[in-house]
């Protein structure tokens, strides 16, 4: 009978590698078609990776929220893009008050601080919500169950939120101070996309020392580690796990008001949804539960979409390169998960969980 | 209320702000407004208003359990009714008064007084657990701050909005309509209206409570048969009028509202037949229980061939609209049945499933079209292409497969989360558009002939699906007592053991990923038939979400659980169809709900209830 | 071949649906009875759930408008208004029309919102003797009779949306007359409708002696356009067309203004941006694009637009509540010329005969101008008006002052050649 898998061959193996030989191939002609013909200089190469930088900082300020709380409960918070919804479009309506009183121009850091902290605490009140409400009574159920709850949150907040402020599009103000671009060797980066870059990076550290420096954060991790042994040691599980929450909102809050400052345009009840998807692949790219790695599943991701399509399929001559940048990303995600199952930089718990 | 104990107390008000909370999201989520349209007896009372009554009420009921059990008096229960109706309407009412100008300056001064008197509160409580004064103090300053920004924050919105309409915009004009029972131009009065009737509301709910349980359980019986016959008068209405005179059902409906007579004649009807059952119920059981085996095992069987008819005759009961609903919720079974294989026998976390679907739609549309995007235009039939859309999902399924075998949990979701993604990708892209249309599609796909006839009713097709359902569910059965089956479940129980038990881990996931794909592909082939056209918006993540939560919330592993699942989770939304826009609100509670209240699902499967009760941790579909 | 297309739509029809129809209907395909005191029942077909149920709330705004103008009340009879769901896909408009279909007290349909959704619908919708008039598709498939070469159109098809054949090419015409720039380069983002109009938008512009240099797509949900438009840059067009619907328009038009390399090509887009929050959302960035929409004017129009303010609170949230109300005015004026009343008081309304009161409407005066509905395929049942048809260009009214509709720099009626 035919076998599958014998001491010497194995056909998945063969199978992978064939996979692996195919896309590097692909990837490597592409790559050499498009640089050969030289159509997109280099400026442009450089502006497209800092749009990517970019973009990524977003996706791992919301990845970060899938990471904590990963790493805490072991369950994909399926609605955690629906946190970063409900901030970022709650404080469209703040922004709009700030600009028509002149504030958001006259003082712009203390206006984009202002928001920043009211998109992070609608958010955090959103996650601790669904959290106490939707998660809680579940801990200890089959991982399913919770996952198919928190499908049914994403669901339950993008039609509240719908309800609430209508269907239609809405604009973040543009602020004057972050139009314009700063030229950097002779190329032009915009502006708004060293402050997203930055801020996103303080928010990260901010939250790095929050879980290795204090003693809230000590406590998150030892959860992480070991429920019952941390319970043993007097920490209180279900506060830490709400503070987590509530921290992963206050992130995602202030990330949808980052990103209506980096792309101030289609804020409405679905914007949560797509970011939502990036980011946990963010996270599961960098390696899920562990905090670097979903900021470096972030940048990864968003700058791979942003290079990729041109370089890669552009050059293989097919057609409408940038309809399939998805499947370069997730190609990309496959493909690390497949030599690396436990992301790039590794999970925290693998151990114990693989 | 000051003698009442203060647990009592605390219930009755937490339970009743909670209701008025729920009247007051319903009405700005639209939900009230737009349910209003649709009236529940005719010129008597709409969704909308029932939806009012029915927090008080049903609010009131579970206060005055609580307080039963505590052994309080009828006149502190009524008192607790009273009060749940007054809190039920406090939030809303409020809202109402918004736009006065009295209201708006108490609301100013206590937007800009609440950081203090929140940030004080807390401070005073940390003080009193023997926080020493400087930790108080900066607890004081952060407390305040962030209140403080909130609050301006909330001040200067409604300051520049000035309208609350153009912030929440379903705070509108029919939302004070309906709240105020039509008094909208006298506010005053409207409040008294509404808290009038939530006071009634609540007192009925209370008294019904403390009724003797014959009668009790006969009028909720009727009570909330006629709400529900009336809230889904469109689809009564359509069965009915498969097997009714065409004027008995205008007697009995008004378009698609229940008219006043019959809601009452169904009202009494049911509280008295629910009467009758209340006394007389527990003896059937005693007899039925009480006949010999041999006997129930006839009676079973009888019930098997009646359900049997039951499922063929289906159609000709339901009528053309709901076969054309019964042939989705069929199409979503069979897919729910081949994940099954995946998730529920081998628990493999595939996220992925609308692959096969879309590859099965897309060769069934490629080959038989007759448009001009089709390879063959009209050689090959429906019949003939089956199995090959069956074998090129099951090629599929093995494709995606291969790469994913070593991944296990929540990566083999992702990851297969991935390959869905890049399926719809692929099938809108501009580079695939010469083989499979593009945005535009694969039109002009003919229906299944069979014998000669044009399967084009859903209620021909309905038995294609029926059938295919059939097999598969054969299929299922025997895999899951087969040698592969045991097999799977030890994967899904502990892959190391499996392995280390010598089963070739690699090719039983192979085979429940293929085997899981074919039945996709089928299900995909039958879709594109029934529809006539194929675009690749129909292929998106929701179609594995669909399945997926149709499978958990009918109870994982479990057969009967998935057709279930899928009549609630595809069926109602279909019947649910004049609430549109609150659809996937309601389907995303309902998902909630169903999985605090019956994780194991509606109809759990024997095994895992087994290892629910045996205090093993539930190892299925945990996937780790 | 129509004779059989008739016989096969009336065996169908006469054995799909139990004979209501009394003797005195001689209509081939039967007839609406509406007893003394029952309603005239409109049925509608829109997407009013999910992403773009801004487009179907917008048209059922439209509807309700046009009821409400006559008082809720035709032929001294109730006027209702059945919405069903048809979402924006083909399977979402099947089940709506099985829905509706199965009504026989719906006597004509408003719908749909989607050119997919249509292609769904329409089969169930024409085989039942009904007619669906639809306020937005654009598709030139389902006018189209020519099956075998992906025409899809069915009788009972009729639209009151410009059919994209027309306004492509009149689109180009003014790309290469009035603009006189030659090099295209269009972006869809795989929806059927943007990739259809970017599409023929090319077809016709090649048609016309212009160059085609780029045809690129992105996704519904994308924010970064600066792939493509590093791609697009690459190709140095004169002109870039993206008939993209917001929220993916706001961020082109935007991330475009300041793209360097494409500081001086021309923007344009088309209808399904056609909406007020467009300029508003896009910011500084939308002064000076062009846009091929539709025109909508006239005193007619304002005092529609207020009357919409005052019932429902808030701006049409989309660009095609126009036209809804035009459908649904064509459908209840055919409803009042077919309808025959007998001696009992029951109305009779043959469907054949409203499907040929619709096809002899002739310049109608709607609020989207002159509609005549035409009978021959690549336009069998469009109705839209040329007229209707312009290219605006935003100014900075409408960015920061609100003012809409933008000014008109070109109407296709009037300035265009043929």
């Amino acid at each position: 009978m035919f076998k599958w898998k014998t001491d010497e061959f194995s056909w998945v193996d063969f199978t992978i590698d064939v996979l692996r030989i195919l896309i590097v191939l692909a990837v490597v002609v592409g790559a050499w078609n498009t640089l050969s013909s030289g159509r997109i200089t280099f400026a442009q190469w450089v502006n497209l990776f800092a749009a990517g930088l970019s973009q990524g900082s977003i996706y791992a300020l919301i990845a970060l929220g899938y990471t904590l709380v990963y790493g805490i409960l072991l369950m994909i918070n399926f609605a955690h893009g629906e946190v970063f919804m409900a901030g970022a479009f709650s404080t469209v309506f703040l922004a709009e008050a700030l600009n028509r009183t002149g504030f958001l121009n006259e003082q712009p850091l203390l206006a984009i601080l202002i928001m920043i902290m009211f998109a992070g605490l609608v958010s955090m009140t959103v996650a601790i919500l669904v959290e106490r409400v939707a998660y809680r009574p579940l801990r200890g159920s089959p991982r399913l169950v919770p996952l198919i709850t928190a499908i049914g949150a994403s669901f339950f907040l993008q039609y509240t939120f719908r309800g609430l402020y209508g269907s239609g599009f809405k604009a973040y103000p543009q602020i004057k101070v972050l139009q314009g671009a700063i030229s950097i060797g002779g190329i032009n980066i915009p502006t708004v996309q060293i402050f997203v870059f930055g801020s996103a990076l303080a928010l990260m550290f901010a939250l790095y020392w929050l879980v290795e420096r204090t003693r809230i954060g000590k406590a998150m991790r030892a959860v992480s580690e070991n429920k019952e042994v941390a319970r043993l040691m007097g920490i209180d599980i279900d506060w830490v796990i709400l503070f987590t929450f509530g921290v992963g909102g206050f992130l995602a809050g202030s990330a949808g008001v980052i990103n209506g400052m980096f792309r101030p345009q289609g804020v409405n009840f679905f914007m949560g949804f797509i970011p939502g998807i990036k980011a946990f692949t963010a996270a599961v790219l960098g390696g899920i539960g562990n905090i670097p790695g979903a900021m470096l599943g972030g940048l990864f991701l968003g700058v791979i979409e942003a290079i990729g399509p041109n370089l890669v399929l552009a050059g293989l001559g097919i057609p409408g390169a940038n309809q399939l940048k998805d499947v370069i990303a997730f190609t990309m995600l496959v493909l690390v998960l497949i030599f690396r199952p436990q992301g790039i930089l590794g999970e925290r718990l693998s151990e114990t969980k693989a | 209320m000051d003698r009442m104990r203060a647990p009592a107390a605390s219930t009755v008000l937490i339970l009743g702000l909670l209701s008025g909370g729920f009247i007051l999201f319903m009405g700005a989520v639209g939900m009230i407004a737009a349910f209003h349209e649709r009236e529940v007896v005719d010129r008597f009372i709409s969704l909308g208003q029932l939806l009012i009554l029915a927090a008080p009420f049903i609010t009131a009921y579970f206060v005055a359990r609580q307080l039963g059990e505590r052994g309080e008096g009828l006149a502190r229960t009524l008192l607790a009714g009273v009060i749940v109706g007054l809190l039920t309407a406090l939030p809303s009412a409020i809202l109402l008064l918004f736009n006065s100008d009295e209201f708006r300056f108490l609301l100013f001064l206590a937007l800009r007084l609440s950081p203090f008197i929140a940030a004080t509160a807390i401070a005073w409580g940390r003080h009193r657990a023997g926080d020493d004064a400087r930790a108080v103090i900066g607890l004081w300053l952060l407390i305040a701050l962030l209140v403080g920004i909130v609050t301006f924050s909330f001040a200067l919105i409604f300051e520049i909005k000035g309208d609350l309409r153009s912030v929440l915009v379903n705070i509108n004009r029919d939302w004070v309509e309906v709240v105020t029972f039509d008094n909208r131009k006298d506010l005053p009065r409207g409040i008294a209206a509404f808290g009038a009737v939530s006071i009634v509301a609540g007192v009925a709910g209370a008294l019904l409570q403390r009724m003797p349980l014959a009668p009790r359980r006969a009028l909720i019986y009727g009570l909330s048969l006629t709400a529900l016959i009336g809230a889904f008068g469109e689809t009564a209405r359509l069965i009915l009028q498969e097997n009714l005179e065409r004027d008995t059902i205008r007697e009995i409906f008004r378009r698609d509202t229940l008219r006043q007579n019959a809601a009452l004649a169904l009202f009494v009807i049911s509280t008295v037949s629910g009467f009758l059952w209340t006394i007389y119920g527990q003896r059937a059981r005693d007899s039925f229980s009480g006949i010999g085996h041999s006997q129930r095992r006839s009676l079973i069987i009888v019930g098997v061939i009646i359900f049997v008819i039951f499922m063929l005759m289906l159609p000709w009961l339901i009528g053309r609209t709901l076969s054309d609903v019964a042939v989705t919720i069929g199409i979503f079974v069979l897919m729910g049945l081949g994940l099954n294989i995946a998730i529920g026998l081998a628990g493999l976390l595939d996220l992925g499933y609308l692959t096969n679907y879309a590859v099965g739609a897309y060769i069934l549309a490629v080959l038989t079209s007759i448009g001009p995007l089709g390879l063959f235009k009209g050689t090959f039939t429906f019949w003939m292409v089956i199995p090959i859309a069956l074998l090129a999902a099951m090629f599929a399924g093995f494709l995606f497969a291969v790469p994913v075998l070593r991944m296990r949990g929540d990566y083999l979701a992702i990851a297969t989360l991935g390959f869905g993604e890049i399926i719809g990708k692929l099938a809108i892209s501009d580079w695939l558009k010469p083989l499979i249309g593009g945005a535009q599609g694969v039109q002009a796909i003919p229906k299944p002939l069979f014998f000669g006839t044009e399967m084009k009713n859903p209620e021909q097709l309905y038995y294609i699906v029926l059938a295919a359902s059939l097999v598969m569910l054969f299929v299922s059965i025997r895999l899951n007592n087969s040698r592969t089956g045991r097999q799977w479940m030890a994967i899904r129980e502990d892959e190391d053991v499996a392995t280390a038990m010598g089963i070739d881990t690699a090719r039983a996931k192979l085979l429940a990923f293929t085997l899981s794909a074919a039945t996709g592909g089928v299900a995909g082939a039958i879709f594109a038939a029934k529809v006539g056209t194929v675009f690749p918006n129909s292929f998106t993540v929701f179609i594995s979400i669909n399945v997926l939560s149709l499978i958990i919330v009918g109870g994982i592993a479990s057969n009967p659980g998935i057709v279930v699942g899928a009549i609630v989770l595809i069926g109602m939304p279909e019947l649910l169809r004049e609430f549109s826009e609150f659809r996937f609100l309601l389907y995303g509670a309902l998902l909630i709900l169903m999985m605090i209240k019956r994780p194991q699902g509606l109809i759990p499967s024997k095994i895992v209830t087994h290892e629910h009760q045996s205090g093993v941790k539930p190892k299925l579909a945990a996937a780790d | 071949m129509f004779l059989r297309v008739a016989c096969l739509i009336f065996l169908l029809t006469a054995t799909a649906l139990p004979a209501f129809g009394q003797p005195d209907c001689d209509d081939p395909i039967g007839c609406v009875e509406v007893g003394r005191d029952d309603p005239l029942v409109i049925g509608a077909m829109l997407v009013v759930s999910g992403a773009s149920s801004a487009l179907g709330l917008d048209a059922q705004g439209g509807v309700e408008l046009a009821i409400l103008a006559r008082d809720g009340l035709l032929l001294g009879r109730e006027i209702s208004l059945v919405v069903e769901d048809s979402l924006c896909s083909a399977e979402g408009g099947q089940a709506a029309a099985q829905r509706l279909a199965a009504d026989d007290t719906i006597i004509g349909v408003i719908g749909t919102s989607c050119s997919s959704a249509a292609q769904g619908a329409l089969p169930i919708i024409s085989e039942a003797g009904l007619l669906m008039i639809a306020p937005s598709n654009t598709s030139p498939s389902l006018t189209n009779q020519d099956h075998e070469g992906g025409g899809g159109h069915r009788p009972g098809y009729f639209r009151t949306s410009p059919n994209d054949l027309i306004r492509s090419a009149k689109a180009a015409e003014f790309v290469l007359t009035q603009l006189g720039v030659g090099a295209l380069a269009t972006v869809h983002d795989g929806d059927t409708y943007t990739e259809g109009a970017s599409r023929v938008m090319s077809q016709k512009f090649a048609e016309l002696g212009g160059e085609i240099v780029f045809g690129g797509a992105i996704n519904k949900g994308d924010t970064d356009m600066t792939a493509i438009l590093t791609e697009i840059a690459a190709s140095s067009p004169d002109i870039v067309y993206f008939p993209l619907f917001e929220p993916e328009s706001n961020f082109f038009a935007a991330q475009m203004a300041t793209f360097p390399g494409l500081e001086d090509a021309v923007m344009m887009t088309a209808a399904a941006s056609f909406v007020e929050s467009f300029p508003a959302n896009t910011g500084e960035a939308a002064i000076g694009i062009y846009m091929s929409g539709p025109l909508v004017s006239g005193d007619a129009y304002d005092a529609f637009l207020l009357t919409w303010q005052d019932e429902f609170g808030f701006s049409p949230p989309s660009g095609y509540h126009a036209h809804a109300y035009d459908g649904a005015n064509l459908l209840l004026n055919a409803i009042e010329a077919v309808a025959v009343e007998s001696e009992d008081g029951v109305l009779s309304i043959g469907r054949q005969a409203l499907r040929d009161a619709l096809h002899a409407v002739e310049a109608y005066p709607g609020l989207t101008g002159e509609l005549t509905c035409y009978d021959e395929s690549p336009y069998a049942g469009d109705c839209g008006s040329v007229t209707a048809i312009a290219i605006f260009r935003f100014t900075e009214a409408e960015v920061h002052d609100g003012n809409w509709p933008p000014p008109v720099v070109w109407n296709f009626a009037t300035d265009s050649a043929g």
